[in-house]
């Protein structure tokens, strides 16, 4: 591991201002993303400003949202009783990943941000577009079952891992930051994680030193009736090959809304709008969920070893909504 | 210097910011309970506890340790008396190597603390909160007999 500064952030502020001045500084929050890639020499900050501390480790609640700061703990959210009544595909999601000692570290924030599993971009020896820009993609002639199916460019195929974020996409969530200039944003979540295109290595909107403060989930008719469905290697403590967070507001029979968005298979949190615009209208039943994943899957496109991703992530859209449509409520 | 609480002693230490709590408490402090196995928090082996938590010391910077009640397995009997988990691991034979043991107690330790009442912990349940600790001997039919042992 490279030498680096240890700082810990006083404020909100006083930590986007002290990033926001050194070009290679970044935050450090729970750490099992930066840690982990500083070991593997693919992050070398100079800088490291701790914000783990940070009056940012809440949940907050009224009637018509959830206000969740960066730094409360993936366990925190995933246990908290409100949140998996009024919202269950966020628990769902979350209990799905990692082991409880990382849920435990990491924090919501830093789940939203972590990097790609790809095992080009974690290996300094490996071209890769993202971790250095201009080398090239070494995963689009490599072993690339892992990699992504929709969303990809010539310049990078990473899927993008997080499992709380597929969650999050179809929730209409509301990110707030703090910019390393003082200033603030509210930033939709949709739109917030671009698509990789000819700069990879910007897997954000974030300007360098803005941090991430809270999340804010509004009370959705449908919120309630959510579901989060994975299907990985392992049956524990492993990564998606396909997922599906998913959300149904059905009356008499009849959708009047729904959501889906996919994970483990794209390189950003992947909604689909085509396929929750097909079930408006229509019977809450097998044949229609079937119909709506094909559209979901509709603009993947296989490499040399992942195309069985994408007849498994239809059936993971499709099993998801059938799930769903049999809970009680 | 960093000061570090661990299993309810204070100490001083002059680390540089690259330590992990793991290095800090094997190499500074001489506690090799917690074992580094991958050193990239994938196999659990260096599990303990921070202000009560389980969590993995290879991934936690010693610096970011301030204030924090830190407890290794050499902190878990009292005295002579050994806890229950630890009984539990020897009458069952949940080992076998020994080298990912004192992750496995630590995470079962806090396992047990986690839920509000024990009856939620089957079989499934189990296993799926300790996967965060691998066995590469494989005694895992043992471990979950030891931690079904200490839960009843």
């Amino acid at each position: 591991m490279r030498p680096f500064a240890y700082v810990e952030g006083v404020s909100v502020a006083d930590a986007a201002a002290a990033v926001h001045a050194a070009p290679t500084a970044i935050f450090l929050a729970g750490g099992t993303t930066v840690v982990d890639l500083m070991k593997l020499g693919v992050l070398a900050p100079a800088t490291l400003v701790d914000v783990h501390r940070l009056p940012l480790g809440d949940i907050e609640l009224d009637d018509r949202r959830a206000r969740i700061g960066a730094c409360v703990r993936n366990a925190q959210l995933a246990e908290h009783p409100d949140i998996r009544a009024r919202w269950p595909v966020v628990g769902e999601a979350l209990l799905s990943g990692m082991s409880p000692q990382l849920r435990n570290m990491s924090t919501v924030a830093g789940n939203v941000l972590q990097r790609t599993r790809c095992p080009y971009y974690r290996d300094p020896h490996s071209a890769c577009n993202k971790r250095e820009p201009g080398t090239g993609c070494a995963a689009r002639t490599g072993w690339d079952r892992d990699a992504a199916v929709l969303g990809t460019s010539p310049h990078c195929i990473a899927v993008f891992p997080s499992d709380l974020a597929t969650a999050l996409a179809i929730l209409d969530t509301i990110i707030y930051t703090r910019r390393g200039d003082g200033g603030a944003r509210r930033l939709p979540f949709d739109g917030f994680h671009r698509l990789p295109g000819r700069s990879p290595e910007r897997e954000t909107v974030l300007d360098h030193g803005e941090l991430v403060t809270h999340f804010e989930l509004p009370d959705l008719a449908l919120s309630r009736r959510s579901h989060y469905l994975k299907v990985r290697d392992r049956a524990s403590y492993e990564f998606a090959l396909a997922s599906a967070a998913v959300a149904l507001d059905v009356e008499r029979g009849l959708v009047r809304d729904a959501r889906i968005a996919l994970g483990g298979v794209a390189t950003r949190p992947w909604r689909c709008p085509a396929a929750e615009q097909s079930l408006r209208g229509r019977r809450a039943e097998p044949a229609a969920f079937r119909a709506a994943a094909d559209l979901a899957l509709a603009d993947a496109v296989a490499g040399a070893h992942n195309g069985f991703k994408i007849e498994l992530a239809r059936h993971v859209v499709a099993r998801a909504l059938t799930e769903l449509a049999a809970r009680p409520g | 210097m960093v000061r570090l609480t661990v299993n309810g002693e204070h100490h001083e230490l002059a680390l540089d910011p690259r330590t992990t709590l793991l290095d800090a408490l094997r190499d500074h402090l001489g506690l090799t309970g917690a074992k580094k196995g991958c050193d990239h928090g994938q196999c659990g082996a260096c599990t303990v506890h921070v202000d009560g938590r389980r969590v993995l010391s290879c991934l936690a910077l010693a610096v970011a340790q301030r204030g924090r009640e830190i407890m290794t397995i050499e902190g878990l009997a009292l005295g002579a008396h050994l806890h229950p988990m630890q009984l539990a691991f020897i009458e069952c034979d949940a080992l076998q190597c020994g080298f990912c043991t004192p992750g496995q107690i630590m995470s079962a330790v806090a396992l047990l603390a986690e839920v509000d009442h024990r009856r939620e912990l089957t079989d499934v349940a189990i296993r799926e909160r300790m996967s965060g600790n691998l066995c590469r001997c494989g005694a895992y039919p043992n471990i979950l007999a030891a931690i079904r042992r200490v839960r009843t």
